[in-house]
């Protein structure tokens, strides 16, 4: 069996700069392994703008951000694979992948980061009540049916969840001559940023409906109808509240979940992001498999993936130098008051690195203080204005702040 | 009093615009000419993509390298439905210059080998 030191499943926006860093750090010996027939991931139907201004100060289009990332890898003469599926993965590091020009291979590594990004829920997914015609369809298939392959939709639309990919899809179909009847979002509030509801909605004079879901999907062979119904605090449709829209398609946009089905198989511990459970080197449970990006957690900003990714690539690197020692003694992290999750979930202590928390809150905030506590000792805290489930929020601790530490960390949000 | 949310990053500040133009809640400069540009001359980027001639059932994605006022977007994109280009193509190529004379080109954002 081919032996290497370092694989990179994915060649996103993640695969990428974890690769990019890996070489950087003096891993010569590494290979990206893409299932598509292009690199860059899903930012190559993502031709909006609105990427780049963390990473380059200035505002890409997804394409164009992915080509700085390609450019490198060329530069940089990192090998990568094209159509070559990863079907298998061992504990101790085996990966299988298959693709028409190599057959299927089985690689031996030393290192491997995932970075095999996210999936969209689907209409099974969310029990979609109603008849299952055609035309009912997830918002990133439409986006790449649309953006890749030049086809249409539909012509009345309806979309179903206000994530970013639904607010950017609003406004690509109406671009392109679509009637969109409305954006309907079971939560009291929007799940996409703000830019997004007044660039993509409030511009082309699209209702957005909160607090409203659809109760039921009518049509034989396509799409005839949607209906939709208010919904109480726990969720529930509330009676003789239907709004009824005649349409041909529904795009549900629903949430994105991490793909870790190779994890699965080599029964690696998950989180509540429904990623994979990492400490500060984005290393998972498993010695050297390391996760970045959107197989992590399901990021908003592409710019943060990158910066993630970075530091995925960057552990690769130490650990295929052995310069992480994963016997150290172990701080677990935990989300407190107001907090969904929090990244890493646990730390090695004697950190090599500064520790960045990334933290989602769980409901819209304002006038927050942010705290970092072990025990009743405050760490660290921060002071935020307003904070909303949408953006990830990300706080520093300093190394030097662990020796304070007993066996546990917890970040909070309380009202100043 | 106007309120309105920016669209400059990710961020999205609320900003207040009272009758003298004056701006509060921007976190940035930007967030400041985006509103004196929004409640005077509002434009859009716009993002969309073209045939490739010569490549069967490919797209190639392109940009407005200005923003163009918001009015005009549907007209810009008459004028960009009319393009095609032929392989290969490279980020930043203009594909149609002064689109429907205003300050802005239409230029590739994806490269097509």
């Amino acid at each position: 069996m081919k032996q290497i030191d370092l694989v990179i499943i994915g060649s996103g926006a993640a695969g990428m700069a974890a690769a990019i860093e890996a070489k950087k750090n003096g891993i010569n010996d590494l290979l990206i392994l893409e299932k598509d027939e292009r690199l860059g991931g899903i930012l190559n139907q993502c031709i909006h703008n609105g990427f780049g201004l963390t990473e380059f100060k200035e505002e890409l289009t997804g394409p164009e951000y992915l080509q700085r990332f390609v450019d490198q890898v060329i530069a940089l003469g990192i090998p990568y694979k094209l159509n070559a599926q990863v079907t298998d993965l061992s504990k101790d590091k085996v990966v299988t992948y298959s693709s028409k020009e190599d057959g299927l291979v089985k690689l031996q590594a030393k290192a491997i980061i995932m970075a095999t990004g996210c999936y969209e829920r689907n209409a099974g997914a969310i029990m979609l009540p109603g008849d299952r015609p055609s035309g009912v369809i997830t918002a990133g298939t439409a986006q790449r049916y649309l953006n890749i392959n030049g086809l249409m939709v539909g012509k009345r639309v309806v979309i179903l969840g206000s994530g970013d990919i639904g607010l950017i899809m609003a406004r690509r179909l109406t671009l392109e001559g679509a009637k969109v009847l409305c954006v309907s979002e079971i939560m009291p509030y929007s799940n996409g940023l703000n830019r997004n509801i007044q660039q993509c909605l409030i511009d082309y004079d699209i209702p957005l409906y909160l607090s409203r879901t659809v109760s039921k999907v009518v049509g034989k062979d396509r799409l005839e109808k949607v209906v939709l119904s208010a919904v109480d605090e726990n969720l529930q449709i509330i009676p003789n509240t239907e709004m009824e829209f005649e349409c041909d398609t529904l795009i549900l946009s629903v949430g994105l979940i991490p793909y870790v089905s190779l994890l699965n198989y080599i029964d690696c511990p998950i989180s509540s992001t429904k990623g994979a459970v990492v400490n500060q080197y984005m290393e998972t449970e498993i010695p050297g498999i390391f996760s970045c990006g959107n197989c992590l957690h399901v990021h908003d900003v592409v710019d943060f993936v990158s910066q993630e990714a970075r530091l995925a690539g960057q552990s690769a690197a130490l650990y295929l130098k052995n310069q992480i020692n994963n016997n150290e003694d172990r701080i677990k992290i935990k989300a407190g008051n107001n907090i969904s999750y929090v990244l890493p979930q646990f730390v090695l202590k004697n950190s090599v690195n500064d520790l960045t928390f990334k933290f989602r809150v769980r409901k819209p905030l304002k006038d927050q203080v942010v705290f970092i506590r072990s025990g009743e000792t405050v760490l660290a805290k921060f002071v935020k204005s307003a904070l909303i489930p949408s953006e990830m929020v990300m706080v520093n601790l300093s190394k030097d702040k662990l020796d304070e530490v007993k066996d546990e960390i917890v970040i909070s949000s309380e009202d100043r | 009093m106007k309120e309105l949310t920016c669209i400059v990053c990710p961020r999205g500040c609320r900003l207040q615009v009272d009758d003298n133009m004056n701006v509060t809640g921007n976190f940035c400069p930007r967030g400041k000419a985006y509103a004196i540009s929004e409640l005077t001359n509002p434009v859009r980027t716009i993002t969309t993509s073209i045939r490739v001639s010569n490549r069967p059932h490919t797209l190639v994605s392109v940009k407005t390298t200005n923003p163009v006022p918001k009015d005009k977007i549907f007209d810009v994109m008459k004028e960009i439905d009319k393009l095609s280009v032929s392989a290969p193509v490279r980020i930043g190529q203009v594909v149609k210059t002064r689109v429907l004379g205003l300050e802005s080109d239409i230029v590739i954002t994806k490269n097509i080998d």
